[in-house]
Order: structure tokens, then C-alpha cells, then sequence
């Protein structure tokens, strides 16, 4: 197990590695950072002394490791933007409000989507389960952003029951938390549809049925647990995409979040909160999957084993 | 996992006789049907069925709703936006994008994707490792913030917007044919290809990659649905298709600011992209278990 986790986070920081070139070297297809940073026509001396500062001397690869150092210990230089504050605070005020949004969106993907697939797979061929096989093809298929601007004409501009942007009392989260959930939702109901028919046909779940056991505790405790381990992978990268900000709900919604940040700071050039983003959302993801792996490991004890496992 | 593929299983569900016609693999026509005359059709036939011209538009109609509210007319089915183009006919145009856009974004992914794929299953080893790294470190990349680094550092064009969608899904037709090929690579027909001599890239071609086939077409086919919504998201965050070309999801963000009094802008755009993208995903689960139902765990 210890071997199996090491492994993995090895391969975690390669991968992040991977990234951090990416990140780099795109951000320097733009050009030089010094005539961002600095006013135009700047003395010789002055430009030698900003790019000590911020680590620009040398050639490029010389410059990625420099970057590469400040990054490990959380420092990606200034903000163009906002030159008196460094990127990572610029971040760091949003990421709250990114997170807020995120939680809400999780809850009612998990609240939701769970239980209808559950629903789904214990009444498969009803009525039901023909609703929730709609439900999930709609999620699948509908522009978040479409979604977004008509919820807010309909239950906003038309009925005026909820605020339409930004973030002011507990109505302003509403919409955007539903626009987000909605792909989570019928992803996860596919999901647990699917994996639940396979254990509500399985022999044990036969057995526990004949032993007497009521229908509903059979469905929701010995066949819920099983069918759980499967969806969990997919349920991971739902939860990152939700909690780094979902820039499209962020922008439609005009909540100041990281993903707003992401869009604004982009158009912007300010390529050290970019980069900033870039990092941090990728680290998320990238503990996340490392947690998913060494959770499975624990659940099953082949796959730490390094056996072929079907998932 | 139990789809109701083979005759037996069909029978064991005879108590529900009056689905079984339905039941029975039969072509999902009414999503072809819209495949075709919202997305095929209008992209192939574009310049011949429309009268207007999608980019300019005249400016002494702005903003006429549809036809069937005050003040529509016949000229303009859908009514028009605030340069005067006509809704329907940008919409005719969009579907031309969505194609394009999806099927080179497709192609070049599986084709990347199919390779890399099958060298690392057939080969093993190390490089295995270093194509599994770069598909950890891809499926790991925030693609939004990708996406709109690479249109802030190079400007939006066809070309990037392609380019940034491939290097999106390469991974996903990697794993899935990386995944196949482990599991054929050991079959007996393989081991005799190379007992005879056959040659690496002729054993992959010849003997590996029509068995992956199917699982590739399935994989495509669910792709493309994918695609359009992203290539619809993207371009609605400015990401995408420069203006002033009419993708669906320009469409949408640029009718967002008449959304009170002009709601037709936003609303169609949308529609297309949610019946072409839903009809997509019917087909493509309807191929899938045609063609390779032990897919539809890993989807």
C-alpha cells in the first residue's frame, strides 16, 4: 500500500510538472512580461533591475526554473493588473466566493442526482425511470450558458422571484448553483443508474431480498454501498471542475469567483494571476484524482496489487 | 450490465409485450432526422437555401421578432438582431461552424488520440509510462483557462479554436484504444501475425486497430455532441469563433444584451445547440449498444 501510494504521487508531480511547462511557455508566446510591466522606453538600469526582481534574466529555460522555484513556494510574481498586490492574493479573494458557489453546486448534484439514479435503476421500465432517463439526456445535452440566460429571463426578468447577478442575500446563489449542478446531476444518475442495475442483479442482493429483508433497505444499504465505489472517479471531477469556478456560470451570473477572475485576467493579459490559476486549479485536480486512486487502492485490494480491474 | 442485446434476454422480458417493438434495435429516426435537417443538411446547403447574407444585415430592419408575434414578418422567419441580419439564416450558417468545427476537431483527435493509443498498449514499458504521463497531464489541464490563454496569446481563429478542442479529447480516444489494444495484443490471432513476421505497424493496422474500430466509432459518435457544446461555450466566452461569424454560441452571448425586449436572439441559437447536442447523444448511445455495449460502463 505504502508503494502503491508513493507511485502515485510520483506520478502526480510529473504530471504537474507537465503542466507548469505548458503554463509557462504559453503565457511567453505573447512576448516579453518587461513591456507589460514596466513604462515604455525604460532606462537600461531600471529594466535590469525589475527583471531581478521578478526573475526574467537569462534564456527561457533558465527563466522556467526560476519560475518553477517561486511557484513550488506559492509565488507567481505580481499582478499586471493590479501591480500592488501579488497574484496569489488576487486569487486567494476570490476563491471563497468560487468555493461558496462550488458547495452549493455539489450539494444539488449529489442531493439530486444520487437518488434519481437509485430510483431509476430500483424501478427500471416505469414511468419513473423513463423521466430520469430524460432528465439525464437533457443534462447532458444543454448549453450551460443557454441555461443560464433563460433561467434568468424566466424566474429573474419575468416573474421576478430571485436576484439576477452578482452576490447579494441567499437568492443571488440560487440559479447559479442549479445551472451548475444540472450536467453533475445527469452525469451522476447515468451513473448510479447503471452501476445500480449491475448489483441489484447480483446474487447477495438476491439473497438479502429472500432472507426476508425489506425491499427499500436492500436497495439503499446492501446494494447502494457496492454500486457507490464506481461513479466515485467521475464524481471527483465534477466536484474540482465545480469548486475552482465554473467560469461560463461565473460569467453569465456575474459571480466574482475564480473562474470570473480566470476570464477577466485573461483578457487583461495578466499572465502571473493566469498562471496562478493555472497552477492551483491543476494541483486541485490533481489531488483530487491521487485521493480517487488510493481511495479505490483501500476499497480493492487488486487494484494496489496492480491486477487489471474492469471499471 | 444487462441490455436487452440478444433474443433470449428480449423473451425473458415478454411480461412487457407491448414495448418489445421498441425494444428490438431499431434506427433512431427522429434524432437522425433532426441530425440532419438542423446540423447536415443546413451546413452542406447553406449558400442555396438562405436569401440573406449571414454577416450584413439591413439596417431598416433591426430587431424584428418571429414571424407569428406583432410586427414579424415572412422575410425574416425568426425575426432579426440588432444589425438587421436575419436569425434564421445566421442560424443556417452556425450549423456550417458546429460541423466543421466538430468533425476537424474529431478527426484530429482520434487520429492523435488512436496512435498514441495503440502504441502504448501494443508496446508496454516506457513508452506506455511517458504517453500515460501526457494523457494524465492533459485530462489534469483546466481547459477553459487553456483555452483562453491560447485565444489571448494567438487571437481567436478557426485554426486555434480547432487546435484547443483536439488537445481536449486526444486523451479520451487514447485511453480507450490504449485499453483495447492491451487486451487484444494477447489474443492468439496476434502472437500467429507475429510468428509469421508480420511487422509492428503492420501487426496494428492489420490485425489490431479493426478490432478497436468499433469502440472508435461509438467513442467518435459520442464525441461530437461533446464538441459542439464546447465549441459553443468557447466561443460564447469570447474563446472560440471570431465574430463577426455566426457559431450558435456567439449567437447567444451577443442576444444576451436584448435578452428583455428581444428575447429571439438568445432563445433559437440555444435550441439548436440542445436538439442537434441531445440527438447526438441518442444516436451515439443507441451505436453504442448496437455496435459495442461493453462501452457503456466506461462512458
Amino acid at each position: 500500500m505504502g508503494r502503491y501510494v508513493l507511485l502515485n504521487v510520483i506520478r502526480g508531480i510529473l504530471t504537474l510538472l507537465a503542466i507548469s511547462v505548458i503554463v509557462f511557455f504559453l503565457a511567453r508566446l505573447t512576448g516579453d512580461p518587461i513591456d507589460v510591466l514596466g513604462p515604455e522606453n525604460m532606462a537600461p538600469i531600471d529594466e535590469q533591475a525589475l527583471r531581478d526582481k521578478w526573475g526574467l534574466n537569462g534564456s527561457l529555460v533558465e527563466q522556467y526554473f526560476a519560475f518553477l522555484g517561486n511557484a513550488v513556494r506559492g509565488d507567481f510574481g505580481p499582478s499586471f493588473k493590479y501591480p500592488d498586490e501579488s497574484a496569489t492574493s488576487v486569487i486567494a479573494d476570490r476563491i471563497p466566493r468560487s468555493l461558496q458557489l462550488g458547495l452549493a453546486g455539489v450539494l444539488l448534484t449529489v442531493l439530486i442526482g444520487i437518488p434519481l439514479g437509485v430510483l431509476a435503476a430500483a424501478r427500471r421500465g416505469s414511468w419513473y425511470d423513463r423521466v430520469a432517463k430524460g432528465i439525464a439526456l437533457f443534462g447532458q445535452s444543454v448549453p450551460e450558458f443557454w441555461l443560464a440566460i433563460m433561467l434568468v429571463w424566466v424566474f429573474a426578468v419575468q416573474l421576478g422571484v430571485v436576484r439576477t447577478s452578482g452576490r447579494a442575500g441567499w437568492s443571488s446563489i440560487v440559479l447559479p448553483s442549479i445551472v451548475m449542478a444540472v450536467f453533475g446531476i445527469a452525469a451522476l444518475l447515468r451513473l448510479f443508474r447503471s452501476s445500480m442495475l449491475d448489483t441489484l442483479g447480483s446474487e447477495y442482493v438476491k439473497l438479502a431480498r429472500l432472507k426476508g429483508l425489506p425491499r427499500s433497505r436492500v436497495v439503499w444499504k446492501h446494494a447502494l454501498k457496492p454500486a457507490a465505489s464506481g461513479p466515485l472517479t467521475f464524481f471527483a471531477t465534477i466536484a474540482v471542475r465545480l469548486l475552482t469556478g465554473a467560469t461560463v456560470v461565473e460569467i453569465v451570473f456575474a459571480w466574482p469567483g475564480a473562474g470570473l477572475l480566470a476570464y477577466e485576467a485573461a483578457n487583461a493579459r495578466d499572465f502571473p494571476v493566469v498562471q496562478a490559476l493555472a497552477m492551483i486549479t491543476s494541483t486541485a485536480i490533481v489531488v483530487m484524482n491521487l485521493l480517487v486512486d488510493i481511495l479505490y487502492a483501500y476499497l480493492d485490494p487488486r487494484v494496489r496489487l496492480g491486477q487489471k480491474v474492469m471499471a | 450490465m444487462t441490455t436487452a442485446l440478444s433474443l433470449p434476454q428480449v423473451r425473458r422480458g415478454g411480461r412487457r409485450g407491448p414495448r418489445m417493438l421498441w425494444q428490438r434495435r431499431r434506427l433512431p429516426w427522429l434524432p437522425l432526422a433532426i441530425i440532419a435537417f438542423v446540423l447536415v443538411l443546413p451546413a452542406l446547403l447553406a449558400p442555396l437555401i438562405t436569401v440573406h447574407d449571414p454577416l450584413r444585415g439591413v439596417l431598416g430592419d433591426r430587431l424584428l421578432p418571429p414571424v407569428w408575434q406583432d410586427g414579424g414578418t415572412w422575410t425574416y422567419p425568426l425575426g432579426t438582431d440588432k444589425q438587421g441580419r436575419d436569425v434564421l439564416t445566421r442560424l443556417v450558417y452556425g450549423a456550417r461552424i458546429s460541423l466543421l468545427v466538430s468533425t476537424a476537431a474529431i478527426v484530429v483527435g482520434a487520429l492523435v488520440g488512436t496512435t498514441l493509443g495503440l502504441v502504448a498498449g501494443y508496446f508496454g514499458g516506457f513508452v506506455d509510462k511517458v504517453i500515460g504521463w501526457l494523457v494524465d497531464t492533459f485530462q489534469s489541464l483546466p481547459m477553459v483557462l487553456f483555452a483562453l490563454v491560447v485565444v489571448a496569446a494567438i487571437g481567436p481563429s478557426f485554426v486555434t479554436i480547432i487546435a484547443i478542442i483536439s488537445a481536449t479529447i486526444w486523451a479520451v480516444f487514447a485511453r480507450l484504444v490504449r485499453g483495447e489494444t492491451l487486451s487484444v495484443r494477447e489474443s492468439a490471432y496476434v502472437a500467429r501475425a507475429r510468428v509469421a513476421g508480420a511487422s509492428a505497424p503492420r501487426i496494428l493496422l492489420r490485425h489490431v486497430l479493426p478490432n478497436v474500430a468499433n469502440s472508435l466509432v461509438v467513442m467518435a459518435t459520442l464525441q461530437v455532441g461533446v464538441v459542439i457544446l464546447e465549441e459553443a461555450s468557447l466561443s460564447f466566452i469570447g474563446a472560440g469563433i471570431p465574430r463577426p461569424q455566426p457559431s450558435w454560441g456567439i449567437m447567444v452571448a451577443d442576444g444576451r444584451e436584448q435578452l428583455l425586449s428581444s428575447w429571439w436572439l438568445s432563445f433559437f441559437p440555444g435550441v439548436a445547440i440542445l436538439v442537434v447536442v441531445l440527438s447526438l447523444n441518442l444516436v451515439g448511445d443507441w451505436l453504442r449498444d448496437y455496435l459495442d455495449p461493453k462501452l457503456r460502463q466506461q462512458v
